[in-house]
């Protein structure tokens, strides 16, 4: 007889009114992948799940396996990352185009995507932490993430010939380029605006809380085009994140 | 497949929220069978209630005139505005007969996942309210949610210059429930605002 109840956990990514007092829930898992479920009753104030199913709670879930949506039965809170996130308006809109991201690079339902799932996490600690700036954070994450999907930039090396000695970032051809395969509309940033880029992608945040702030600003600009060039979608919550 | 008008009404009526084409059948069934008396009084008030119906050019909460019920009543107390994020909820904390201020109703709250961000809520109409320095307490009401949440962080940063009272609706543990069902963050929050009882 197949098993229909299945226990995972995982980070709520979104949420959106069904009906009367419902809630369709869209969680990141960490071994099924990205799940969309039905919180019953979840808006009413005697709800047993509470805050559980909130955005960016990490939670622990038993669910019912459905024929379109699954069904939450039972939720305990892992890391209830919102509460921190939510009193400090910029830490929660970077929070917010985090999630918005990782829903779009997990594009497939039930895909398990664990290398995702797992970069989530860490990012939201940190973010909930408060210990960098939020908008190095969300970069960070950005970049890791396209780094996870595939899409990692070439920073150091020319991304069509390999040569050493890059100057440009061209969006469209996959990070820095030499003077020779650099195209028409290439960005030319500052040196330490690339070592920031960098530093981000390794997790060097020495380097990236020392940089400074007209670096950074470029450093986001960059990533954000970078990113949804790459996604082929907008992602909403950007023109609504604030920086410090 | 229904002949003509019969297919438009169920179809139109499908069109309606938490309506599907099994509800919307009944219902286009129920209009059939019914009193034409009734069906007119029906059809009348839709009409009525899309020509008639504004919203308040001063709180945004559903009026039948220019101003609200609530905006043009000299008994309510002009120094305390509540602000909430839709008219239904003005309506639930109307029922508790506790609040005799007078609203602001946002349009939603700040959710930028959904491209909702503060210049599409009417914060700026709020700001304008403010302007004249009346208003002294501000109830921030939105929803005990992420979005409501993040609603009142931004509110109280912006008005934290204007050295206004601004207070925040106490969470915590819904009356007639039992503690070991409450969640960790709505049971943090009622330590956090608990009272002292005084007998």
């Amino acid at each position: 007889m197949r098993v229909s109840l299945y226990r995972d956990e995982g980070v709520v990514l979104r949420t959106q009114k069904l009906g009367e007092a419902d809630r369709i829930v869209t969680i990141l898992t960490r071994r099924t992948g990205r799940v969309r479920a039905v919180a019953k009753g979840v808006r009413r104030t005697s709800s047993r799940f509470g805050a559980r199913l909130e955005p960016f709670t990490h939670v622990d879930l038993q669910l019912h396996a459905g024929r379109s949506l699954d069904v939450v039965t039972q939720a305990e809170t892992l890391h209830p990352y919102g509460e921190a996130l939510v009193s400090d308006y910029p830490r929660y809109t970077s929070g917010m185009a985090m999630l918005e991201t990782a829903e779009k690079l997990t594009s497939g339902e039930k895909e398990p995507a664990l290398r995702q799932f797992l970069l989530l996490v860490g990012g939201l600690r940190t973010l909930a932490d408060g210990s960098h700036d939020p908008r190095l954070v969300l970069d960070a994450y950005f970049l890791r993430s396209l780094a996870v999907a595939g899409y990692a930039p070439s920073l150091d090396k020319c991304a069509r010939c390999g040569a050493e000695g890059v100057r440009s970032f061209a969006i469209v051809t996959g990070g820095m380029v030499c003077g020779t395969c650099r195209t028409p509309g290439a960005a030319s940033p500052a040196p330490p605006t690339v070592a920031l880029m960098v530093a981000l992608l390794r997790g060097d945040w020495d380097a990236a809380d020392a940089s400074e702030t007209r670096h950074r600003t470029e450093c986001s600009g960059l990533v954000a085009a970078y990113l949804q060039w790459h996604l082929e979608h907008g992602i909403r919550s950007l023109q609504h994140v604030e920086r410090v | 497949m229904y002949e003509g008008v019969v297919q438009r009404l169920i179809d139109e009526l499908g069109l309606l929220p938490g309506v599907g084409p099994k509800s919307a059948q009944r219902i286009a069934f129920h209009v059939l069978a019914a009193d034409p008396v009734d069906v007119k009084r029906l059809a009348h008030v839709l009409l009525e209630v899309k020509e008639k119906v504004r919203f308040c050019r001063i709180c945004g909460n559903v009026a039948a005139e220019e101003e609200c019920r609530i905006c043009r009543d000299p008994r309510r107390d002009p120094h305390v505005i509540c602000v909430v994020e839709e008219s239904k909820d003005v309506v639930a904390i109307e029922k508790t007969r506790e609040f005799r201020g007078r609203y602001h109703v946002l349009g939603g709250a700040i959710s930028p996942i959904e491209g909702v961000g503060p210049d599409d809520l009417r914060i700026r109409e709020l700001m304008t309210r403010l302007a004249d320095g009346e208003v002294t307490e501000l109830i921030l009401a939105t929803d005990p949610n992420l979005e409501g949440e993040a609603t009142a962080t931004y509110l109280a940063r912006l008005l934290k210059p204007m050295g206004l009272k601004v207070t925040r609706l106490a969470s915590g543990l819904p009356v007639g429930g039992d503690l070991e069902y409450a969640d960790e963050v709505t049971l943090g929050r009622a330590f956090e605002g608990r009272r002292l009882l005084d007998v």
